[in-house]
């Protein structure tokens, strides 16, 4: 079964340019892909990856709200019991805030720069450990 | 021989291999451009003189001989007081006109303390809640003398209000107030994002705006109808002009319907387009651009004043095109965008800073972006005639085949019924994410080179002072917010916003209404908060 991945845009942030080209690329490498679209909150994007039965949640904030937001999201998702959808994120997200990211259970964080065949062959990979 | 022949000769006898580059158009340039690629050229009809009908060559007659651009660095973060400071030293540095960031709470409507703008407060710009924090963000600056431009869309009637107020306060007659809201909606459905009410409630307020302009602030450009953030989510630049006229048409017919002339408010229309990498596709669009509202205007609206025509325009550079890596590159390429947009005839410049893929730009950042406006209107010579590029063989064909790329996807719209419906079936979207996702394509097949991120390559770790918005913003502005809900009179408060939750049923105009609600110290949260109740609020259609 190919891998499901759901591409969200938590909070106000408007800019989903990355966002749409990343989730074509991902359904272009095969995978099954659910964008949200923009300006949802936390407790919105853990109900739908929950609903659709996602394995992968990539999360995407450009507006330097990712420390409020990706940790509720986390929480959201612990609340609903739903701890095994591994989180990847993506932005104008400093080190810094990367690694605390990471510490919180975030499994890569892509800041400004990433290519969208790192990203791909990162969640390729994660699809590789699952079926292994 | 004749010029034919003589070409084709010449183009025989070539052997070297060469490359057949596409613009980001999809225009593919040929090797070289002569007289016989402007067959249907007439200098009167295609270009005429600066400052007269169809305005190619520029809106005004002498243009940067007599002034250069006005410099204005797009501006916020944090707090008023910290924008304000911002402000104060932007100027200082020899910026000549202001422009508003506003944080994203502001640009949809909420206050700093509603439980959506938790993380979001001042970071892309300053938070502003109330008549309060717009004093403060304006303070020491003298509104009579200086041009501000604002960046705000869904809630424009609250702000312009708010800039009213702030300009009486300080003694200055609204009418003699000058600057811009970008009070443009339907580009927020299609690429930015900061909607707040449906479509039809939306066009209404921006009508308002408009409308009430024409008389009670004159000399204020009610909208900015832009490009920029389509280009920016992926348009080409043919895209770019296409789908920006194709909004001003439908702002046009939709101020029309209230029986108001064009010639009444088309001369407070303003423009705002993007200037990116391809230089003289950059410079050509600008033209194109020009040329095409005139016969918008002219024909298609019937306008009898020659100046209703003439497409007026702010450009900034190209954000997407900035890098994270090597950012000090950035530099150089915001200097050669932003000379495409003075060789294109700009009204006002606002040049990036080199650091913000990485963050919002730095007080250092910041001064090198505008320094380098600075070095263009003053050391390069560019401004010393108008239009320097025109009558170039290569510069007229690529402005006219532009033009004709441009036309198409407008007749495109125009089957459809307008841009509303074409905003509606997804069709722009779906463009722009069509033309976002192939120039990723050849971003990573390296058909299309960046330097820095897909060749000239390095390992350089980037260091460098970037900036950041402190949280505590967030806690000292929501503290703020209360302290004003305790001190005012609630009662004319609660008045002001019962009369426009009225009014909103009507079809009065609403400014004269948002404007005692500003007065009377309601919140911008508040104010959208009554429109909300009778307008209702925009959920996008679920994609994919």
């Amino acid at each position: 079964m190919s891998l499901r991945v759901m591409i969200a845009k938590p909070g106000l942030d408007g800019h989903d340019r990355g966002a749409k080209v990343l989730a074509r690329a991902l359904r272009d490498a095969g995978m099954e892909v659910i964008y949200t679209g923009i300006r949802r909150t936390p407790s919105e994007i853990a109900e739908a990856a929950v609903e659709e039965d996602v394995d992968v949640l990539g999360l995407n904030c450009l507006s330097g709200a990712h420390m409020s937001l990706f940790p509720k999201v986390i929480e959201e998702l612990k609340a609903r019991g739903a701890d095994d959808i591994i989180i990847i994120a993506s932005g104008i997200i400093p080190e810094e805030d990367s690694e605390k990211l990471k510490a919180l259970g975030i499994r890569e964080v892509f800041g400004p720069g990433s290519s969208v065949k790192e990203i791909v062959d990162f969640i390729k990979s994660l699809d590789k450990s699952r079926n292994g | 021989m004749g010029l034919e022949e003589e070409l084709s000769e010449w183009n025989k006898s070539i052997k070297a291999k060469e490359r057949k580059p596409l613009n980001t158009s999809g225009l593919e340039i040929k090797r070289l451009y002569t007289p016989l690629d402007l067959k249907e050229f007439d200098y009167l009809k295609s270009l005429g003189f600066p400052g007269k009908h169809p305005y190619t060559r520029g809106v005004y007659p002498t243009m940067y001989r007599t002034r250069p651009w006005t410099m204005r660095q797009y501006a916020g973060f944090g707090t008023a007081k910290e924008t304000n400071e911002r402000y104060k030293y932007l100027l200082s540095q020899g910026q000549t006109g202001l422009s508003v960031a506003f944080d994203l709470p502001t640009q949809v409507g909420i206050d700093s303390d509603d439980e959506l703008a938790l993380g979001e407060v001042g970071k892309v710009g300053v938070a502003i809640d109330s008549i309060e924090d717009m004093e403060t963000l304006f303070d020491e600056i003298d509104l009579s003398k200086i041009s501000t431009s604002m960046t705000i869309n869904a809630p424009a009637t609250v702000l312009l209000a708010m800039y009213i107020t702030v300009g009486e306060k300080k003694g200055i007659d609204r009418k003699a107030l000058n600057g811009t809201v970008q009070n443009d909606i339907l580009k927020e459905y299609i690429a930015r994002g900061t909607y707040i009410y449906p479509p039809v409630p939306s066009m209404r307020l921006t009508t308002d705006l408009i409308t009430y302009c024409s008389t009670e602030v004159p000399k204020w450009h009610a909208i900015s109808i832009s490009g920029y953030h389509m280009r920016e989510a992926g348009a080409t630049a043919a895209q770019e002009i296409a789908f920006t006229l194709a909004d001003g048409i439908t702002y046009c017919e939709e101020v029309m319907k209230r029986g108001i002339g064009i010639d009444d408010f088309a001369p407070n229309l303003s423009f705002f387009f993007a200037s990116h990498s391809n230089f003289f596709e950059e410079v050509a669009k600008f033209r194109a651009a020009r040329r095409m509202w005139a016969e918008i205007v002219k024909n298609r609206f019937n306008a009898k004043e020659e100046r209703s025509c003439a497409l007026k325009f702010h450009t900034q550079t190209g954000g997407v095109t900035l890098t994270a890596q090597q950012p000090e590159n950035n530099i150089v390429r915001v200097a050669l965008q932003a000379l495409a947009a003075v060789l294109g005839g700009t009204q006002s410049l606002h040049t990036n800073s080199f650091d913000e893929a990485l963050a919002l730009p730095s007080e250092r950042s910041v001064n090198i972006a505008l320094r380098t406006q600075q070095l263009i209107a003053y050391e390069s010579g560019v401004c010393d005639t108008v239009d320097p590029l025109g009558g170039s063989y290569y510069i007229e064909w690529l402005t006219d085949s532009l033009e004709e790329k441009a036309w198409k996807y407008i007749d495109e719209i125009d089957r459809m019924g307008g841009m509303m419906k074409a905003v509606d079936n997804g069709y722009v979207q779906r463009e722009i994410a069509n033309s976002a996702y192939e120039y990723q394509l050849k971003v990573e097949n390296k058909e299309h080179i960046i330097v820095g991120v897909n060749e000239f390559k390095n390992d350089e770790k980037v260091n460098m002072e970037l900036l950041k918005v402190d949280e505590a913003v967030e806690r000292a502005q929501v503290e703020k917010l209360k302290r004003l809900r305790d001190r005012r009179d609630k009662s004319r408060v609660e008045e002001s916003l019962r009369t426009l939750e009225k009014k909103c049923e009507s079809d009065e105009n609403l400014m004269p209404y948002v404007l005692e609600c500003v007065k009377s110290y309601a919140t911008l949260g508040e104010i959208c908060g009554a429109m909300k109740k009778v307008f209702g609020e925009y959920r996008p259609p679920e994609v994919f």
